[in-house]
């Protein structure tokens, strides 16, 4: 949960307010895709629900404790994995050093770790490095670092940015299938709005200048999600245009879903 | 022709990684200079009378004579080889490893925090900046002649590249994979040991390169200033007793000497640093 978090970048008259105050509920389970243009703090948004970034005012609560450094239960997967990932790691020494901190039996820590990597179709891959690797065989390897911590909550900022559409497609479905392998509540930073709408429950809309939420809108399509089908249902052309009219035009507030 | 030697061995290192025909192409070609010079030298040998300048071929038998035994309990090295050449080289690794060590620990150190670095940094670039060999006479009056006279003047001039490479390889690793060992909620020993250390490892060695080398240079020059025993020495007594051919024999060892010593770091290097490579092939 995210209460009136707001967040400022210099100090005196030099100072940008990225983020004005902010607030936003996860709930459990769910899957909520964060939208906006660039500039709008949606990747600050995430880095302080992450605990990497600490708010300039307002506090991040997990449950009832409040967020300080990175939380356990709650990974990340970051857009940019060739600098994310350890390109000194062979990609299960890269699985395993998610799971340092939890100072697992060494059996066990194996077994989630092909897990992980079964769940993103890596398995019998841990052996290679990341930079063997195409750029979206490298996502999911992020993607496996973070579920092997089998988290609660998984934070992803733009996570397909930088890959091609096909690969993007495959990565989208891999994501919303995994999602109810691991049980896991996820916050998905994009600015595609078409990728916004399809994987979520739930669009948060925020607009630039300071970044504000102007929309919160319920996604009711039916899942599974298809590529095809969901994308050809009038409903999903609807929210799209609802959606980017908010993105362009950001004086215009509408609010569906709490 | 030490340090020509270590100048050189770069270059081949990098040529082994291709195929063995390019290799063996590339072998001559980057060899061809150092074979015409030892002709060259031969025939000017034979050429003059002087007797500081024997042709190459005496000097290879006078090698041979010096430092190699058909004794295979001493792995072929002579007597003179065992005591001469083990005590530079092991004042030489003793200087050395503690000039790694101290250099690689401080380096963190510094390139950790901003205060520290703030603090020390510049006198640490003052110390780096000194020629080497200046330290000689101060190393001489502190210790006096003897093996830990040469070890610290060793450490001495290799500690600072070292610590300088350390530091700014450190303070210059990609905040991205800070944050992501920050997000898996490492500790921060585990976070040096998995991240920082092996991110800033490329810049760790090549300061490692460059002290290695140094630390050879001083190992000669410490002993041929003030000693009993040692390589060195041997140039310098060999020299004022007029006996060219066993001082020009110890130059091409030490040469050797030189070029074994950084192949073996060449090897290490490679293999620690292999993602790198895979890295910059990749992109």
């Amino acid at each position: 949960m995210v209460d009136e978090v707001r967040k400022v970048y210099g100090r005196g008259a030099r100072a940008v307010e990225v983020l004005s105050s902010t607030s936003l509920t996860l709930r459990a389970n769910e899957f909520v895709s964060i939208v906006g243009p660039s500039g709008c703090g949606k990747s600050t948004l995430l880095m302080m629900m992450a605990g990497l970034l600490p708010p300039t005012g307002g506090r991040v609560m997990i449950g009832n404790k409040e967020v300080s450094g990175p939380p356990a239960g709650l990974s990340v997967v970051f857009q940019d994995y060739s600098r994310s990932l350890f390109p000194w790691m062979s990609v299960r020494r890269n699985l395993l050093a998610a799971l340092v901190v939890a100072r697992l039996p060494k059996a066990e820590a194996d077994l989630r770790v092909e897990k992980a990597l079964e769940a993103v179709g890596l398995e019998g891959r841990g052996a290679m490095y990341p930079w063997q690797m195409s750029g979206g065989m490298q996502q999911r390897v992020a993607i496996a670092r973070a579920l092997v911590t089998e988290p609660s909550v998984m934070l992803m900022d733009e996570p397909f940015a930088a890959v091609d559409a096909q690969t993007r497609a495959d990565l989208e479905d891999l994501v919303l299938r995994v999602r109810h392998d691991y049980d896991v509540t996820v916050a998905l930073v994009t600015h595609d709005i078409d990728e916004a709408v399809y994987m979520g429950d739930r669009v948060v809309v925020l607009a630039a200048g300071p970044g504000r939420v102007i929309g919160d809108l319920a996604v009711e399509l039916p899942r599974p999600r298809d590529q095809v089908e969901t994308k050809r249902e009038p409903r999903f052309a609807e929210l799209r245009a609802e959606v980017f009219s908010m993105v362009m035009r950001p004086g215009a507030r509408t609010v569906h879903a709490s | 022709m030490g340090v020509a030697a270590v100048a050189k061995t770069p270059r081949r290192g990098g040529a082994m990684v291709r195929g063995l025909a390019i290799r063996a192409g590339l072998g001559i070609g980057s060899l061809w200079l150092l074979i015409v010079l030892l002709v060259l030298w031969e025939l000017v040998g034979q050429a003059s009378d002087s007797l500081f300048f024997p042709p190459i071929s005496e000097v290879a038998d006078r090698f041979v004579e010096m430092w190699i035994t058909s004794n295979p309990s001493d792995a072929f090295l002579s007597e003179l080889f065992w005591s001469e050449a083990m005590t530079s080289l092991s004042r030489f690794a003793q200087g050395w490893a503690a000039a790694v060590v101290v250099g690689i620990v401080c380096g963190v150190l510094l390139g950790s925090s901003q205060v520290l670095n703030r603090m020390y940094s510049p006198s640490v670039r003052f110390f780096a900046a000194i020629p080497n060999t200046m330290l000689l006479p101060i190393a001489v009056q502190i210790f006096g002649v003897g093996d830990n006279m040469n070890v610290f003047l060793i450490f001495l001039g290799s500690v600072w590249v070292v610590m300088i490479n350390t530091c700014d390889g450190v303070a210059g690793v990609d905040p991205m994979w800070i944050s992501s060992a920050r997000s898996l909620r490492m500790s921060t020993p585990a976070r040096y040991r998995l991240v920082i250390l092996p991110a800033a490892s490329p810049q760790i060695f090549a300061g490692l390169r460059v002290s290695l080398g140094i630390a050879l240079i001083l190992m000669v020059i410490s002993e041929m200033y003030a000693t009993t025993a040692g390589l060195g020495h041997q140039i310098i007594v060999a020299q004022s007793g007029f006996r060219y051919l066993d001082m020009w024999s110890a130059f091409v060892l030490i040469g050797l000497i030189g070029i074994v010593l950084n192949l073996l770091f060449g090897l290490v290097e490679k293999r620690l640093l292999r993602w790198q490579q895979g890295v910059t092939k990749g992109e």
